[in-house]
């Protein structure tokens, strides 16, 4: 476990081989290689949305879905602790019990294309 | 199509969100195809900076599943900049049209680091003579083959994609194979449609009627023959209220100069990104309301015809022949080889009249596409639908 990981979280982060987008209430992921569309309800969409690997999992619940859909934090963890682990099963998600390092754009140069 | 794209399809024509657009980012090519309908020369193509301010509009007005085409998309040096940007900034669903002449195992890793969705490779034949022939570059069949084998090996989707004209059509089986043995899928595509200025000489190595006919009997490409040639039921009432594709509705096509158009087959200008944000062009252009607002009952003659509501009309290509509300021959003849019916405006041609054509629009620029588009990703035919 890193120094920054606090005891007992767990962190998600978004697939960067997955496609993603809102549309209306609902986020769609695409996942390339299987050629395979997922829908994630307002719920769930809500944790993708924050799944920036480096915010706990129980800090999104509170923030996100326990302010927005009047749930109890601990109920809604052990949802969301389901969630992203089937989510995780199809390569959508990444969990780890550390911060997992932000891979948003800009990544590393690409090389120069012939 | 999958329920579920179905499904999001019709959100997305709810919600009057774009969800799909092709761009393309070069009309420069390495190939000169007998039956391309494009200009090679760059006229000012848009620059890395108005790429990346277009995905950024693009994703904005929730465009999910984005083709990035040509042109040879590999001829752009900083190709692999604005797909990075797509993907990893934007999360697009991107797909790739190439001639793939210019990937190799470098690129091919690449690609599947940037997580594309699918690459679409054009393949005319499994011969060399007649593939290297139509793309009148020796030595592309096996180049673009050794690509596919890469992206392939790399654990990309990879698609043969192949026209269907007098060069080749006894090839297509040829091709078909050897995806199969690639473990790859094929897609073949029956219409050769006009060229950008408009010139229709190209139209000329369309295949024949009877060829036309065989190639629909094929179970191989087309699955359930009785089914697919099918004689028309006529339109209910609910077709009368149907659109006839997705452009404009749900798709568009920006082209390398920031030109938007209902279509990549659609050559209707409606507005241009580099001085209009997209949001704006694609919610109030005058043209794109103009064709949202067609429907089968809206086509003098379609809306006549016993093909009316399982024609595989285009809009574009009537568009192309001079009237957006007039019927499209090239699917009136595939109509014709599928059920052995003449569709009206067949019929009327045969009669000596003419349906349904205006003026022609004047197609300066004009940009074809030689492939319809979907909403989803794969069909499971190999022939569009």
């Amino acid at each position: 476990m890193s120094a920054a990981a606090a005891p007992g979280k767990r962190y998600v982060a978004r697939s960067k081989q997955m496609a993603a987008r809102r549309l209306g209430d609902e986020v769609m992921i695409m996942a390339g290689s299987e050629a395979t569309v997922y829908t994630l309800n307002d719920v769930a969409a809500a944790i993708w949305e924050e799944a920036d690997g480096l915010t706990p999992l129980d800090e999104i619940v509170e923030r996100r879905i326990c302010r927005d859909f009047d749930v109890a934090p601990e109920a809604a963890l052990q949802d969301a602790l389901v969630l992203v682990e089937e989510l995780a099963g199809h390569g959508v998600m990444e969990i780890s019990d550390t911060p997992i390092a932000p891979r948003n754009y800009p990544a590393a140069p690409a090389e120069e294309p012939r | 199509m999958s329920s579920l794209m179905q499904e999001m399809g019709e959100k997305a024509l709810a919600l009057g969100i774009p969800l799909t657009v092709q761009l393309d980012l070069t009309y420069r090519c390495n190939e000169r195809c007998v039956h391309c309908y494009l200009d090679h020369d760059d006229h000012g193509e848009m620059t890395t900076t108005e790429y990346k301010k277009l995905l950024d509009e693009l994703a904005e007005a929730g465009v999910f599943f984005l083709t990035m085409s040509g042109g040879e998309i590999m001829l752009r040096k900083d190709f692999f900049e604005i797909l990075e940007y797509a993907r990893l900034k934007h999360m697009f669903s991107v797909k790739l049209k190439t001639n793939a002449v210019l990937i190799r195992e470098r690129e091919a890793a690449r690609l599947r680091e940037l997580g594309v969705e699918s690459v679409q490779i054009s393949i005319y034949s499994h011969r060399e003579h007649v593939h290297d022939g139509i793309t009148l570059l020796p030595g592309s069949l096996a180049r673009s083959i050794e690509a596919a084998r890469f992206l392939k090996s790399q654990g990309l989707q990879v698609m043969l994609a192949d026209v269907l004209m007098r060069q080749n059509h006894q090839d297509y089986s040829g091709v078909k194979a050897l995806a199969a043995e690639m473990g790859v899928r094929f897609f073949l595509d029956p219409t050769i449609t006009p060229m950008m200025d408009g010139d229709r000489g190209v139209l000329s190595l369309n295949v024949e009627q009877d060829v036309l006919q065989k190639t629909f009997r094929d179970e191989g490409l087309v699955g359930n023959v009785e089914e697919f040639c099918a004689a028309p039921k006529g339109a209910t009432e609910d077709d009368m209220e149907s659109y006839p594709c997705s452009a404009g509705h749900t798709f568009c096509y920006v082209s390398p100069y920031g030109d938007v158009y209902p279509c990549v087959q659609f050559p209707l200008p409606s507005g241009n990104v580099r001085r209009t944000p997209f949001a704006e062009i694609w919610n109030h252009s005058p043209q794109l309301n103009e064709v949202r607002d067609i429907q089968l009952k809206d086509l003098p003659s379609c809306s006549q015809c016993a093909h009316g509501s399982t024609c595989t009309r285009c809009p574009g290509l009537a568009f192309l022949e001079g009237n957006m509300r007039g019927p499209s021959t090239q699917d009136c003849e595939k109509s014709f080889a599928r059920t052995g019916i003449p569709s009206k405006n067949l019929e009327a041609k045969r009669a000596g009249r003419s349906v349904g054509h205006g003026h022609s629009h004047g197609m300066g620029a004009g940009l074809i596409q030689i492939q319809g588009v979907s909403l989803a990703p794969a069909a499971a035919s190999a022939l569009p639908s």
